[in-house]
């Protein structure tokens, strides 16, 4: 009855080709931004910030990321917590070495350096794909954890190997640093969210999202009707580097606080990534926001209403979260391969013609 | 979404103990690679709040409550672990990890919230002139590492000139903790420190002991913790290292580090910063909080090394409370009072006796300046045909002329890189 296209009239070629071509669907997308921008930092509360918001508003820029490389381009990346360490390290060696450098700087700076990397070990899919990529990229996460743990340069020769955020503020606020106020730290992450999203979109649905579905879908095909495999496979993974890069720089300065690169960045980051991108939907921008939701709440979810709600013991809960978790990926696997992306579609379908169907 | 929140929201405050308790909340781990290790210890943290709850009805007439949250040792989830009960009024975190440690430190001292490492953390946290709130009494890793040297000079007529000696490290912020002081020493006293590290979680050291085979060191000291502990000890019975000449530090040197390897972990060797054995303690917790049902644990765990240092922790926070409530003259003291206890505990060996452990650590003041304690520590040895550790040495001073500079240094560097003025306690 609301949701539909009848009546909505386009009457440019930049009207009809909108990202919410539907009115209801755009009218929905400026509220979830006024709730994000105005709302949430007015009402929220230190733990909802700092154990839901942010994680998810960082895991979401990794996940959109990853899913530039896999979901759109058909790369198999393993190596995602590697590039995230990646960001993370040289936003501290450009924090340390440039006090002066805004946080904005810093982490676009950090995604550049990301990306350049991400580029040389994208080199190899060149030549292997499938399997043999992942295995690869596998490579890179462990030299690159490996790398940052062996060379002291890496974390200022510190004593104990971790790197930590000094404080920068940016408009006289604190941003990093454990006196940031949370709000700060929240539309900072929300800016980065944002920008990122709209950028990822707009890239998916032009030329070079089109060349890379080419190359996912059949690369042999895509060669012949002349997309570059060589320009497309590369810019696939600096853009998708890039993306992880800030989102690792971020889990660092503005979420951590201090990281030690085995733990925080470990194969581990790069399976939760992934399980993430698999959950909410393969090629979907949407689905990288569910999927990040889906992993970072749920465990949250889980304890509070184990351990708080119950009173169960927290080592059961503990328990019970990994076989819940790992059993609704197995029955999304089975039952929704296309991902909670893929969910959110078939209810817009069943919206348009609610309540007069057939 | 929205019903997610309201009823998540409705859970946080089912959750939230009265406000008329003393909150110490427990960042334990009971699952992952080193629940072998946090299990014990929370046991023990919680079951002495508990026993105090039952004999004495709390600490001054006011209850205790431990919540806990699982952390599995991983630093994401000991800060969302940290967020979530610091609301409830937290008078101190032991979050049993040196990782989460670093993430606290900043945060504790921005919130104005005790933080006690006991044995583990950042070394310089010592001293307190420039860490108002982190105390790491009554020994850190940098003792430790003096204390296993101070034990082998002795074993070797005051000389380890020449020798070559392994530190085998779990390869995080924990297991670096040593090398500095261990650099310095082997310049010293000319030994040859041969550095290897093993991941995280420490399943793989094939690799490091053909290294530790090849290399024909004379002792082998490790900084292990967790399932890293169990497969060290059994390499090293693979290769028949000799066990005595093995040592670990006082987080690898528990029953079940050693008990998997059978009659092979005969003679390994451990740091302990606090007593074995019978304790009069250990008597009443079986009564008032095993034999009531109250345990957090199975009570298996009851008067093994870990659990005692767990309850030595809890003994050490409550003892420090009961300080702040004598200064303050107020029962329900806040984090900033907890402080001022903490700062000012006096550990007497009279205090240990009447609180029915006799000599579990050893006497101490904490002062302005030192957050550090005394720093001793003792020497250990696995009996496999008793399955008992039996202690060899008294509490072994370490070496203050080593580790105090390193000890200025380091936290000079902290309070310059993150703008602290030394509180001056000195003056």
């Amino acid at each position: 009855m609301f949701y539909r296209e009848a009546g909505d009239f386009k009457t440019s070629y930049s009207a009809d080709n909108q990202t919410f071509p539907i009115a209801f669907d755009r009218w929905r997308y400026y509220l979830v931004l006024f709730v994000a921008i105005v709302v949430i930092p007015l009402t929220i509360s230190d733990y909802w910030a700092n154990s839901l918001l942010l994680p998810f508003l960082i895991y979401v820029i990794a996940a959109l990321g990853l899913n530039i490389l896999t979901g759109y381009c058909g790369q198999v990346s393993l190596g995602t917590g590697g590039f995230m360490a990646v960001g993370a390290y040289a936003t501290y060696k450009l924090m340390t070495a440039f006090p002066w450098m805004d946080m904005v700087s810093v982490t676009i700076l950090s995604g550049l350096v990301t990306a350049i990397v991400g580029v040389l070990f994208g080199l190899p899919s060149l030549r292997i794909k499938g399997f043999y990529l992942a295995v690869a990229t596998l490579a890179a996460q462990f030299f690159l954890v490996w790398l940052f743990n062996r060379v002291p340069w890496f974390y200022n020769y510190s004593a104990s190997g971790q790197i930590s955020a000094p404080e920068r503020s940016m408009f006289g606020v604190a941003v990093t640093g454990p006196n940031a106020e949370v709000w700060v730290k929240y539309l900072f992450c929300l800016f980065f969210v944002i920008v990122l999203a709209w950028i990822a979109r707009n890239l998916t649905r032009g030329s070079v999202g089109r060349q890379w579905m080419a190359i996912r879908d059949m690369d042999i095909a895509a060669e012949i009707i002349g997309v570059n495999p060589l320009k497309s496979k590369l810019t696939a993974f600096a853009i998708s580097s890039f993306f992880v890069g800030v989102s690792g720089a971020l889990l660092f300065s503005v979420y951590l606080g201090a990281v030690e690169v085995g733990e925080a960045f470990g194969i581990q980051k790069s399976f939760l990534v992934l399980f993430m991108i698999i959950i909410g939907g393969l090629g979907s921008i949407f689905g990288s926001f569910a999927g990040a939701a889906f992993m970072v709440l749920l465990p949250v979810l889980l304890k509070i209403i184990g351990v708080d709600l119950l009173g169960w013991p927290t080592d059961i809960v503990a328990h019970i979260q990994l076989i819940v978790v790992g059993g609704l990926i197995v029955f999304f696997l089975i039952v929704e391969p296309h991902g909670l992306a893929q969910l959110w579609r078939l209810v817009k379908e069943k919206l348009r013609l609610w309540p007069f169907p057939h | 979404m929205k019903k997610l929140a309201t009823l998540a929201l409705a859970g946080l405050m089912a959750a939230g103990p009265a406000m008329a308790d003393l909150v110490f909340p427990s960042l334990s781990y009971r699952t992952g690679p080193y629940a072998a290790g946090g299990i014990p210890f929370a046991d023990g943290y919680a079951d002495y709040f508990t026993l105090l709850n039952q004999r004495d009805g709390g600490i001054g007439g006011v209850m205790t409550s431990v919540p806990e949250c699982e952390t599995a040792y991983n630093t994401e989830r000991g800060v969302e672990c940290y967020e979530a009960t610091r609301g409830e009024g937290a008078l101190v975190y032991q979050p049993l990890s040196t990782g989460i440690t670093y993430q606290l430190i900043p945060r504790v001292t921005a919130d104005g919230i005790p933080l006690h490492t006991m044995g583990y953390g950042r070394t310089s946290a010592a001293n307190g002139d420039v860490f108002e709130w982190v105390f790491n009494y009554p020994a850190n890793y940098w003792d430790g590492a003096s204390v296993i040297i101070n034990y082998l000079l002795d074993q070797n007529e005051g000389s380890l000139d020449g020798q070559k000696i392994v530190l085998l490290y779990h390869n995080s912020a924990y297991g670096r903790e040593p090398i500095r002081t261990l650099e310095i020493l082997s310049e010293q006293l000319g030994f040859e420190l041969v550095q290897l590290a093993v991941d995280h979680p420490g399943q793989e050291q094939g690799n490091q002991w053909l290294t530790i085979r090849r290399e024909r060191p004379d002792y082998v000291i490790m900084w292990g913790w967790g399932v890293m502990n169990q497969v060290a000890v059994q390499e090293a019975a693979n290769i028949r290292f000799p066990m005595d000449h093995f040592i670990g530090n006082w987080w690898a040197g528990a029953e079940h580090d050693v008990i998997p390897a059978g009659d092979g972990a005969d003679g390994y060797l451990a740091l302990n910063m606090n007593v074995l054995g019978d304790l009069p303690v250990f008597a009443e917790i079986q009564q008032h909080v095993i034999d009531a049902g109250l345990a957090a644990g199975d009570g298996s765990n009851l008067g093994s090394v870990l659990y005692t240092r767990g309850m030595y922790a809890a003994m050490l926070a409550a003892e420090a409370a009961r300080t702040a409530q004598e200064i303050h003259g107020v029962a329900q003291i806040d984090a900033a009072m907890m402080r001022d206890g903490m700062e000012a505990l006096s550990i007497t060996d009279e205090r240990m006796a009447e609180l029915g452990m006799p000599g579990v650590g050893p006497a101490f003041d904490v002062t302005c300046g030192n957050h550090g304690g005394p720093g001793m520590g003792r020497i250990q040895q696995w009996d496999a045909s008793a399955q008992e550790w039996v202690t060899l040495t008294d509490f072994i001073a370490p070496d203050d002329s080593v580790t105090q500079p390193l000890i200025e240094e380091d936290s000079a560097a902290f309070a310059a890189e993150n703008g602290i003025e030394p509180r001056g306690c000195t003056e």
